[in-house]
């Protein structure tokens, strides 16, 4: 046997894929071009896509950003040789009125004597998300954090409508005042006496005491912002305002409402059903116009009980209803050993709800509470009915400025984009969330 | 999250339902600001501009009747309604006067009892068409598609009219002006109707105005005015007689320019009473003797006001027609102020 053979000592690297199937190509191939059918689909919906596209850019792209009115937008399409109704896009309504579509009416120092108050907004919505953040993303903040967002809810008031800020604090004491009570007495009696006396007496502060007790600390030490009032919100500032306090408050109310519905208790289930599908079973522009006109008619004339709070309280009504049923849809989800499992460890009720039920059926129900939420955002644009100036109401006050009149897409287009980063912010969080809570139960 | 501005609110909502309702005059001034119920916006009457202040025709009688009551025409609350909520917010005392272009109509007057103090502007329905449609009266509309819009008494009016001529015609209902114009202009209607003002206004965004033209017909009676609740008749007479002296004021030759000059004393005896340097109007009233210079100083007289707001030099571009003064055959007729 000569000397013929030949042994590889290395491995050959292996050889990249075909150009064909990998890459951009490949990708087409597959997802494109995979037969003559496909082909034809593909190549026809480009042609259209194309076209659209040049269509929308070449509209979009013009030089009006610093035109003052339409009729000067005109001038420029003119020189740029376009003509017709939709020659091109009037930017300039967006770059004179964009504050005005972001905060409303809120006090922009235009007037002599006033101040520009814009940044109390601004920096309220900046703390919403400090607020938010241990809430929302618990395992990359310091856990110290969860203290600002108890305050957070009595802050937030203070930088939107201003006054003294006793005001908030004194409400705030109403809350530890209830738990006081609530504490005291539940060692020395029983639970639920506890809690009644607990809330009776936070109410009887909030009521009677807190508005002495503001106005008392207020003269000794008198630490307040400027006030502004709520008919001055306006704008995106409003839908978030709406939004914010609607979501935020459904949550707990809908869990409540949840569990009073599948209560053993008759009244509390009662109660509970009967609110639910009442409210379920009106629109929620009917509340809104209940809110706004009907309220007026029964409370006693020169009664000011605050537009924007009767709606608070409306479409916070309205999501928790809707809550309480995907909340419930969880709650259903959730295997019978569940709870069975929490009583033969001795849990009492709320033991089990907190420790072993809510986790789960709140983690199952999160898509049906994100939409729900994503939902209630975009129906604070309802408002417009009554005659407050959420986003799109105010697109009709700027068209009633004789400048601006006729414009239509460029002031959509722009309200549509800051609520799809809202909505589509929202959507992206659950699906993490979902990820994250992932514990391979499927 | 909002417990302690709720509470607060239900706080402040129970005190204030102590106190009993006093005169509106009286209201306003204890409250020194005047509630002005407007429209959310209307191009010419009632319109925020950038700044976020009210301006426009509408927006000019509240800072009338706010100057005359309060001497500063900036103190003034605007309370913008919608054509559904606007009666509810008068009725209910949300607003001490509602100027929001509203028809004085019967029912309105008589059954949802409110007082409508005056005209300020005498609208009536018409009809925008293309030009290349080759029509020159309204009656040759037969079978013609016409945007309108639902829920108003352009919607009635219209129908009597057809009806009225023994011509058909086919709706196509629309929701607000800015639906209708894209509509008008996309060609899903061959006519838009709606009040003349609106038309003119709508008109003029057109990129080619000329190509379209507003038929001579108005076919229906709209006087807007200013209107307050019954049962008031001090406030009443307050709002009805600031507005009567706006009119009067242009009918007078009295302008923002001359006021001052005139408020000295003049020969003629009427401008004397009217602005307080003869007589005791102001006091009858309930207001101080220089109210109407007060009313006056803050946009001008009727005239003055139109022609910044909706005259024929504003892209609006209104002529004053049925709104000029009797003497120049209008409708425009204040009663003397004796």
């Amino acid at each position: 046997m000569s000397d013929i053979s030949f042994v590889r000592t290395e491995m050959l690297p292996p050889k990249d894929p075909p150009a064909s199937e990998v890459g951009v190509v490949g990708w087409a191939r597959a997802n494109l071009f995979s037969g003559w059918f496909n082909s034809i689909l593909t190549v026809v919906s480009l042609y259209f896509v194309i076209k659209i596209l040049i269509g929308l850019i070449g509209w979009a792209w013009v030089p009006t950003w610093s035109a003052t009115s339409l009729p000067e937008c005109r001038v420029i399409f003119e020189e740029l040789g376009r003509s017709g109704h939709n020659a091109g896009a009037c930017w300039g309504v967006i770059a004179e009125r964009w504050p005005q579509l972001l905060f409303g009416f809120y006090p922009n120092g235009y007037e002599e004597g006033t101040a520009d108050l814009r940044w109390r907004p601004v920096l309220a919505f900046v703390l919403l998300f400090v607020a938010l953040a241990p809430v929302l993303f618990s395992d990359k903040v310091p856990a110290k954090l969860i203290y600002f967002t108890a305050v957070y809810p009595f802050l937030m008031p203070w930088l939107l409508w201003g006054g003294t800020v006793w005001t908030p604090v004194s409400a705030a004491l109403g809350f530890v005042l209830g738990y006081v009570v609530y504490k005291a007495l539940a060692q020395s009696t029983s639970e639920l006496i506890g809690l009644i006396v607990g809330v009776v007496a936070a109410f009887v502060w909030w009521l009677f005491v807190a508005s002495l007790f503001s106005s008392a600390l207020a003269s000794v030490v008198p630490l307040a912002l400027e006030s502004v009032e709520s008919r001055q919100f306006g704008g995106f500032m409003l839908s978030i305002t709406i939004g914010v306090v609607a979501i935020g408050l459904s949550l707990p109310i809908g869990i409540v409402l949840a569990l009073g519905r599948q209560s053993d208790l008759l009244i509390v289930k009662t109660l509970c059903v009967g609110f639910i599908e009442f409210i379920r079973g009106v629109p929620l522009i009917t509340l809104l116009f209940v809110a706004s006109t009907l309220l007026n008619i029964f409370m006693p004339p020169g009664t000011n009980f605050d537009i924007i709070m009767r709606v608070f309280i409306m479409v916070t009504l309205f999501a928790s209803a809707y809550m309480a049923e995907v909340i419930r849809g969880g709650l259903a989800a959730l295997p019978k050993g569940q709870y069975e499992g929490a009583d033969s460890l001795g849990l009492n009720y709320w033991q089990a709800q907190r420790l072993i039920i809510m986790p789960q059926a709140l983690k199952i129900s999160i898509p049906g509470i994100v939409s729900t939420f994503i939902g209630v955002f975009k129906d604070t644009t309802l408002v417009s009915v009554i005659g407050l100036f959420d986003p799109l109401n105010l697109t009709n006050a700027i068209r009633a400025d004789a400048d601006w009149n006729g414009l239509v897409w460029e002031l959509y287009g722009f309200i549509a984009l800051l609520f799809f980063v809202f909505c589509f912010g929202m959507s992206r969080y659950s699906m993490y969330l979902e990820r994250k809570l992932q514990t391979g139960h499927r | 999250m909002n417990n302690s501005v709720f509470f607060g609110a239900l706080t402040v909502a129970g005190l204030a339902a102590g106190a009993a309702a006093a005169g509106t005059l009286d209201d306003v001034k204890a409250r020194d600001k005047l509630n002005c119920g407007v429209s959310t916006g209307l191009v010419g009457f009632s319109a925020p501009n950038a700044n976020g202040e009210w301006e426009g025709f509408d927006i000019a009688v509240c800072r009338a009747v706010a100057a005359a009551v309060l001497g500063d025409p900036s103190k003034v609350e605007y309370v913008p309604t919608t054509g559904k909520t606007r009666f509810t917010a008068l009725a209910s005392g949300e607003v001490d006067v509602l100027a929001r272009n509203t028809t004085w109509t019967f029912s309105r007057d008589v059954d949802l009892k409110f007082e409508f103090i005056g005209v300020n502007y005498y609208d009536g329905q018409g009809f925008m068409i293309p030009k290349e449609l080759g029509v020159s009266s309204a009656k040759e509309l037969d079978g013609a598609t016409v945007c309108i819009q639902t829920g108003t008494t352009t919607e009635l009016n219209l129908a009597d009219f057809f009806r009225a001529n023994n011509i058909s015609y086919e709706p196509v209902p629309i929701e607000t002006n800015a639906e209708a114009r894209q509509q008008y202009l996309a060609g899903a209607c061959d006519v838009y109707t709606t009040d003349a003002s609106g038309l003119a206004a709508t008109r003029a965004t057109f990129d080619d105005p000329s190509n379209h033209v507003i038929l001579p017909e108005i076919i229906s009676k709209e006087p807007l005015g200013p209107l307050v609740r019954h049962g008031d008749n001090e406030w009443g007479d307050v709002v009805r007689w600031t507005l009567n002296a706006l009119v009067a004021a242009e009918e007078l030759g009295i302008t923002s320019a001359n006021m001052s000059e005139k408020a000295a004393g003049t020969d003629n005896p009427e401008i004397n009473r009217l602005l307080g340097s003869e007589g005791n109007l102001g006091e009858m009233l309930g207001l101080d003797a220089d109210w109407a210079q007060k009313a006056l100083a803050a946009g001008g007289n009727y005239g003055e006001i139109f022609a910044k707001t909706i005259g024929e030099d504003t892209p609006v571009g209104l002529a004053r027609g049925l709104n000029a003064q009797w003497t120049d055959g209008g409708l425009l007729y204040a009663p003397p102020f004796r």
